[in-house]
Order: structure tokens, then sequence, then C-alpha cells
């Protein structure tokens, strides 16, 4: 699947979003994610579309499945931290396969310590809602964790999250 | 639909369930109706159930983006969002969203009684402020929003989502009556039910 060591991140995570059909992305935008939504938007596979807010990413996300198309959220850290209401009413009660991918700020070289703060709110909010996630730190993993993730999500039922870490895309840095 | 002039203050005051009944019997069975938080989904299920009703539990303000998702994945099927002026007030930037998707098969019903009814009737800030939730629709990129004048002109909007190409708001001028009834809180056979309506999901299982 991803064929080439040096095939980019955000080329695996395409293959694998077709290869799995999940054609609806989601996103409220990031400068790390910036290359993986031009690629949906340039590819007609997808209907790639930004929303106001992670919320409602979410929702988007959860009524498309319920009427048989599978999506996808894009998104940074901060805004996961939008979302712990809609995620234990929407996807976790009514058991919907919501797929999440969240660029992460706020570690290995933040600049802004309101990232470094919201990041450590992101994973126990992850484990207190019994969600799925990964951290994805290495491009030889990348497909592999991107498609078995997808696979259980949808035969499970549940939500799932992949953390992009700085060591996976580079991360966001300071410039001098 | 924007050749209704009606304006917010002139629009009747209707009963909610009632109108939920009237929309419920002038649609049919093909369209997606998706009832969002509270009194608004409440009045759906004491509609009577549908194969193809979601009623949202919690996600306060989320009933329009999940029927815009249902819209994105079955463009040929007519969505049916009920969502409360409180509700559409936490999330008033899916407007835009929906105005920049433009799904010509989504209408959006907005229930504004001008309170929080569910959680002892306080007034709503854009009450208390004079907003015109419809003329934001308008202002956000939705020019085929427009306020209910009475229960027929209800009735003529209605048809207008079904008959030509959205994305539609009707806005709805309520009284304070209770809801006619509650859902049943089970959100695991709501969208079961719901994604077997849509053609989703097959099971061998019986419901």
């Amino acid at each position: 699947m991803n064929e080439g060591a040096a095939q980019p991140w955000h080329e695996i995570v395409l293959e694998v979003l077709k290869a799995n059909e999940v054609r609806l992305v989601a996103y409220v935008p990031d400068n790390v994610l910036k290359p993986l939504i031009s690629g949906c938007h340039a590819d007609p596979f997808f209907t790639t579309l930004a929303a106001a807010r992670e919320e409602e990413a979410i929702g988007i996300l959860c009524g498309a499945w319920m009427a048989g198309m599978r999506g996808i959220a894009l998104m940074q850290t901060s805004g996961f931290a939008t979302l712990a209401n809609v995620l234990a009413s929407l996807p976790c009660a009514f058991q919907i396969p919501a797929l999440m991918m969240v660029s992460e700020r706020g570690t290995l070289g933040e600049f802004n310590i309101g990232q470094a703060m919201v990041n450590r709110t992101m994973r126990p909010v992850l484990d207190s809602l019994g969600i799925e996630h990964h951290t994805i730190t290495r491009r030889d993993e990348c497909g592999f964790i991107l498609d078995r993730s997808i696979r259980q999500a949808v035969t499970t039922q549940a939500p799932a999250c992949l953390i992009l870490s700085p060591l996976l895309t580079g991360g966001k840095v300071l410039k001098a | 639909m924007s050749a209704s002039v009606t304006t917010a203050h002139n629009a009747k005051r209707m009963n909610r369930a009632a109108l939920v009944r009237r929309l419920v019997a002038r649609i049919g069975e093909d369209p997606a109706v998706i009832g969002g938080i509270g009194h608004s989904n409440f009045d759906l299920w004491a509609a009577g159930h549908r194969a193809r009703n979601f009623y949202m539990l919690g996600s306060m303000g989320l009933a329009v983006p999940i029927g815009l998702g249902v819209a994105l994945a079955q463009p040929r099927r007519k969505v049916f969002v009920l969502e409360g002026d409180g509700s559409l007030l936490m999330q008033l930037g899916c407007l835009s969203t929906v105005a920049a998707q433009r799904p010509a098969n989504l209408a959006i019903l907005l229930l504004d009684n001008g309170t929080y009814q569910i959680t002892g009737g306080q007034r709503t800030p854009a009450e208390l402020a004079g907003t015109d939730l419809v003329a934001v629709a308008r202002a956000a990129g939705l020019p085929q929003a427009a306020w209910a004048a009475d229960e027929a002109d209800f009735d003529r909007l209605v048809a207008q989502c079904l008959d030509t190409e959205g994305p539609h708001v009707i806005g709805l001028k309520l009284d304070d009556a209770p809801p006619a009834g509650q859902t049943e809180r089970d959100p695991a056979q709501i969208r079961d039910r719901f994604m077997r309506g849509m053609g989703a999901k097959r099971s061998g299982l019986p419901g």
C-alpha cells in the first residue's frame, strides 16, 4: 500500500482513504494538513468541504454515514478540544464510526502555550470516552494504522481518532 | 420562495406539533426528516414514527450538519431538518457551510418559539435582541429563506421544498405549547432503524 519509501504521508493517507471507500472529507483548516486537504480537493473521488467548526464536521460525517457514505473529519488539536459533548452524544451514543484525523499541535517544539496546554486534554478525553485512537509517528506504519483503524471502526460501529505526530508530519515550528 | 414578504413580526405564531403533523402528512414516505434536540424531535416522534426519521439526542446544534451529511450522501432524496432557534444560534456557522455546498435536496425548518422551552422557557439572546434568523439565513447565502405567514403559507412553502431545488429555509414562529409526546431515548435503535430506512444498512435481524 505504501510502496516507495519516499512517498509522503499525505499521499499514503489519500490512498488508504480511497481503498476504504471513505469519500467525504470535512475539515477545519490546519497548516500541517494543507497538502492532504489540497490532495482531497484535487481528487474527484472525494467530496471535500470546509466546515465552520469541528462539531459541524462530526455532524456532517454522522449524517452521511447513516445515509450510506463514509467520511472523515480533519482538524488540529485545539479543534478536537471543542468536541467532547458531541462525540459523547452523537457517534458514541448512536454507535457511528466517525473517523477523525488530528494534526497534533502542542508537543515536540510547540511555541504557543495554549496549544501545549490543550494538547494535554486530547488523549484523556479520547480515553474517557472509550474512543480507539492511535498516534502515527512513522511513515512506514501510517498506511497500516489508518487502514486497520478504519476497518475496525466500521465493523465495530465505533468512532476512531488518528493523531498525526510531528514525528510524521514535521509539525509546525516557529519561524525565526 | 423568496417571493414571500412575510416578516418575522407578522408571522402567525403556530403550534409546533400541529405543523410537524402537517409536514409529515404532506411529504409522504420518501424524504428523510432529521429532528433536532429536545422538543423539535419530540413532536416529530409524536406525529408517528416514519422509517426515515432520525431523532437527535444531545449534540445541540447539529441537526443541520447531520441533515447536510444525509443530503450529500443521497442527493436524490429530499431531506427536511427540524431545528430550534436556540439550537441554530449555537451553530450559526452551519448556514454558511450549507450555502457553500448548495445541496438542492435540503430544507431547513426553523422552529422558532423564542425560548429554550425544554429548560424552562428562558428567552434566547436572539429573541431579546430581535434577531431575525430567516434574515440571517439569507445573509449567510441562502436566498430561498422565508417566514411562513400561517398554516396555508407553510403548506405552500413545503410544496416548494418538494417541487423545486433548494436549499430552502422555512421560518416558523411558534406558540409556547408543550410538545405532544416524548421520544424513546434509545439511540442505537434509532440509528439502526434510520439506516435501514435509508437503505444504508441491510440486516437479517427483524426490525
